[in-house]
């Protein structure tokens, strides 16, 4: 779980870098090259079975143990959850959830096109992102929605950097403090960042 | 002081159980709550009702047998103490105040608010000690230990095995009672020995007694009476990956000498 969560967390910093290439203004020149190299590359071809790997037992780990955690208490209390914790802690499963659904959303919309299961739109190239990403942004419901996604992804952050390192057994009395502090920084700026995408070409576009 | 006490009251284990309120009144605020429902059940001995059973020791914060979930916190709203050390004077006057019993698939009701808490004992049986011969008493310094291993040792020694973090716990883990009891071995040299048998034994134990999974909320921490850190579940984690990985298959010995 921990281990899949940092190889998926290393994962979002090389994703966000290539998404903030959509910004720069050259057509998409750079950022389409970087689409090349991720897609063509034959190390990163393997690197993706990985990654993939890393979701699929991230997901079915996570679900698995939330629902022997569910069992571990088969009657609940009447009066619960007043006992301090770090909130988004309690929530990890809903916010994966969410999270999950925004995926599936999200490979409809780019790695199912590319493999031709779903028919890009009319007038694009099927690896053509570049195209398929302006196109998206620029629907002010979805950048909405892609917006608030990342809001949720930012809690589930928020505590899955810390937490990681707390399941493998790496808490120290002088580190611990620095991760806490690197997860909150990463949980903040990392979603803050995918969401400055939309936000800037929508309020370009205008 | 007056009070309305809604209480769980369950026959015996395989009845039902409901809640039932109680009100009582002229409760001095310097009583303790145990002493709170002292008062409550000589009332109800008076009114020729079954008296609600609860588990009680010493009184005084030590032995862990004291339970009860307070308004949604094991051992009451205050911090660092058991519910025997809770007074009524953290109450406002005329409160509702809820009273569970622990909630945890491995802590069956046995009857109102007490809870079966052996599969604590199961846990410490499967490796919650050290071997040694008895014997002459060794000498004090025979064995050195750095003071701040010792420190650590005795903070994790403090746990009284309440179960108040398994109570506090969304997922009803254990986590940090085991990893109290693996740490305050696993820092001395006597416990060293045998700490990587111990850690898994006792992980081993502690799943199949169907106690939830850890998802660092530090809940229990919050919780517990005797303030133990979750430090020591990052111990107990790096105890058991090391053990895991490093441990040798064990060797198939054959019987006799050689």
């Amino acid at each position: 779980m921990a281990l899949a969560g940092l190889f998926l967390i290393t994962f979002l910093v090389l994703h966000l870098v290539i998404n903030l290439l959509l910004l720069l203004n050259d057509s998409g020149a750079a950022y389409m090259q970087a689409v090349k190299f991720m897609t063509t590359n034959p190390l990163i071809k393997i690197m993706e079975i990985f990654l993939f790997g890393g979701f699929i037992l991230h997901i079915l780990i996570g679900v698995t143990i939330q629902i022997f955690n569910w069992m571990a208490r088969p009657k609940r209390y009447r009066v619960e959850g007043f006992s301090h914790t770090s909130f988004f802690s309690k929530y990890m499963i809903h916010t994966g959830a969410i999270i999950l659904i925004f995926l599936v959303i999200h490979f409809i919309n780019f790695y199912f096109k590319k493999l031709g299961w779903v028919a890009p739109p009319e007038g694009v190239e099927r690896e053509d992102f570049y195209q398929m990403a302006l196109m998206l942004f620029s629907n002010e419901f979805y950048a909405i929605l892609y917006m608030v996604l990342m809001v949720f992804l930012g809690f589930h952050l928020n505590h899955a950097f810390q937490s990681a390192f707390q399941t493998l057994g790496l808490n120290h009395s002088k580190y611990t403090p620095f991760i806490k502090g690197l997860g909150t920084l990463y949980s903040i700026v990392v979603p803050l960042g995918f969401a400055l995408i939309p936000l800037i070409i929508l309020i370009s576009k205008n | 002081m007056d009070f309305s006490l809604k209480i769980w009251r369950q026959k015996n284990a395989q009845s039902k159980g409901k809640f039932v309120t109680y009100k009582i009144s002229d409760i001095s605020p310097n009583c303790s709550f145990l002493e709170m429902l002292d008062q409550l059940n000589e009332q109800l001995v008076t009114r020729h009702e079954e008296p609600v059973a609860f588990d009680h020791d010493c009184r005084e914060g030590i032995c862990g047998a004291c339970s009860l979930y307070v308004n949604g916190h094991p051992h009451g709203p205050d911090t660092a103490i058991t519910t025997c050390q809770l007074h009524m004077r953290k109450f406002k006057d005329g409160d509702t105040i809820v009273i569970e019993p622990w909630r945890a698939r491995p802590f069956p009701v046995i009857k109102d608010l007490i809870v079966d808490r052996s599969s604590f004992d199961a846990i410490i049986q499967a490796g919650g000690f050290i071997s040694v011969n008895t014997g002459g008493i060794p000498d004090a310094n025979a064995i050195l230990i750095p003071k701040s291993d010792a420190d650590y040792s005795m903070d994790a020694a403090a746990c009284i095995g309440c179960g108040a973090c398994v109570a506090a716990c969304k997922n009803a883990s254990a986590m940090l009672f085991v990893s109290a009891k693996v740490s305050h071995l696993a820092l001395l040299p006597q416990g060293k020995i045998e700490a990587a048998e111990r850690v898994q034994a006792m992980v081993k134990k502690m799943d199949e007694l169907g106690f939830g999974n850890c998802t660092n909320t530090g809940a229990c921490e919050a919780e517990c009476p005797k303030q133990i850190s979750i430090t020591n579940i990052a111990r107990m984690n790096r105890e058991f990956l090391t053990a895991k990985v490093c441990t040798q298959k064990k060797r198939v010995l054959a019987g006799g000498g050689a």
